[in-house]
């Protein structure tokens, strides 16, 4: 903990370090002269407002991206012959830009929500699938064939034998998903919506309002960062009690 | 009660397995003896049911139990659970029992991570045992154990088959462990190996 404060005490530092040497509040601002404008962004309720529609869509399109992705990676990670057929697909939507698949969907679902959370979804499910899939090829063939002789139940077997084995892998997906699927949810609200940190930012971006650029932006790290701290780490500590016993 | 009837069995173009004939009476045990890489392993990966690609017919018992060379625990759950998972039918009273047979009742809330090597053995002997097996095969299951150790797990299965008196068929190299244990002793040898 100490270590974290002293790390972001460190680049506050440079932050302020480097406007006084730029000595332009028109393109850096010093870190003191955001307070004002944030808290009349929080008492206007704008900043809530968008924040919360921006975690609304990200939390969507991290639910949605999960869960096709965990079925996908398990199933091509234990089915070569599925494998064999989907790769290519894999390999496809892994290498198409973000901003092509929101574009599209705009284009063909139309400028709403659905566009956006499925253009943000579909971004993110390869990645999942990826390291998913990696998990599910690592499974271990001896605690299979234990499960098979005892006759496992099949959902037991899924719950105390495949999911624990495939943990690290999903947490790992999750950490970088949610990381990822932010940034793409903001391109997105930049590009097609009229509400969200991404909507703000594209505003602000046209008046050339670094400061408020910025109040955006770095509150919505400060909320991922209390999402990091608060649920995805103690959700990680939980998992891997077992190693540390 | 146990009757194997393995005409062929192959990995691609490699014949392992021919005409492996046998049957275990219910309380009786069969050792398995013949040189490393002969196909012991793979003939009770057929008997047990792990693989089902081969020529032929295996009749076996429902309440199949195994012991692998290596404990094959599930690292993430509890002693406890590593039973009561394994035989959902036990309530928690019938694992501790199964689990005081072999000393580990008082481990029952420990990961098994923090036993002993010799413990997570007895620990997979236990999860064998705990539903009353009628078929208990066992694949080298004292290997790579030292010899006090070895011993001691050797009249631990002992007992535990005098009690149960499932039929039981054991794969080893030890010629003294097949004469403790067996009532009979069947050699596998020849490529494709067959019982000799």
């Amino acid at each position: 903990m100490i270590v974290r404060l002293a790390s972001i005490t460190g680049l506050l530092i440079l932050w302020i370090l480097t406007a006084w040497l730029g000595n332009d509040p028109e393109v850096l601002p010093m870190p003191g002269a955001l307070i004002t404008p944030f808290l009349a962004e929080v008492m206007s309720g704008d900043l809530p407002y968008h924040l919360a529609m921006t975690l609304i869509r990200v939390l969507w399109a991290f639910a949605l991206a999960m869960a096709v992705g965990l079925a996908l990676g398990l199933v091509m990670g234990l089915f070569p012959r599925v494998d064999a057929w989907l790769d290519p697909w894999l390999v496809i939507f892994l290498n198409l830009p973000a901003l092509v698949l929101i574009v599209l969907c705009y284009l063909w679902v139309g400028l709403n929500e659905t566009a956006l959370i499925l253009a943000v979804t579909l971004n993110k499910i390869p990645n999942v699938t990826t390291i998913v899939r990696e998990g599910a090829r690592a499974l271990d063939p001896d605690l299979k064939a234990m499960a098979q002789v005892y006759r496992m139940p099949r959902a037991t077997y899924l719950r105390h034998v495949v999911m624990p084995q495939l943990a690290p892998f999903v947490a790992a997906a999750a950490r970088s998903g949610v990381a990822v699927i932010w940034k793409i949810v903001l391109v997105a609200e930049f590009l097609g919506r009229s509400s969200g940190v991404g909507f703000q930012i594209h505003l602000y971006f046209q008046l050339f309002d670094v400061v408020h650029v910025l109040i955006y932006s770095l509150s919505f790290i400060a909320v991922m960062l209390l999402v990091e701290w608060t649920l995805l780490q103690p959700w990680e500590r939980r998992v891997r009690r077992w190693r540390a016993a | 009660m146990i009757r194997v009837n393995i005409i062929r069995k192959a990995f691609d173009a490699t014949e392992v397995l021919r005409d492996v004939f046998f049957s275990v009476d219910k309380g009786e045990t069969v050792a398995i003896r013949g040189p490393s890489g002969v196909g012991k392993t793979t003939l009770l990966r057929l008997v047990a049911g792990i693989d089902t690609d081969f020529d032929g017919r295996i009749e076996r018992p429902e309440a199949l139990a195994i012991v692998f060379q290596e404990p094959t625990l599930l690292p993430w759950r509890s002693v406890l659970q590593n039973i009561s998972l394994v035989h959902p039918a036990l309530g928690d009273t019938a694992v501790l029992a199964a689990l005081a047979k072999v000393g580990l009742d008082d481990k029952a809330d420990l990961f098994p991570g923090q036993l002993s090597l010799g413990q997570q053995r007895r620990l997979s002997l236990a999860r064998a045992f705990a539903a009353r097996p009628d078929l208990l095969i066992l694949d080298e299951p004292f290997v790579s154990l030292d010899a006090k150790l070895a011993d001691e797990m050797l009249g631990l299965t002992e007992s535990l088959i005098a009690e149960f008196r499932p039929a039981t068929i054991f794969v080893t190299h030890a010629e003294a462990e097949a004469r403790r244990l067996a009532d009979r002793v069947l050699t596998l040898g020849g490529a494709p190996a067959t019982l000799i």
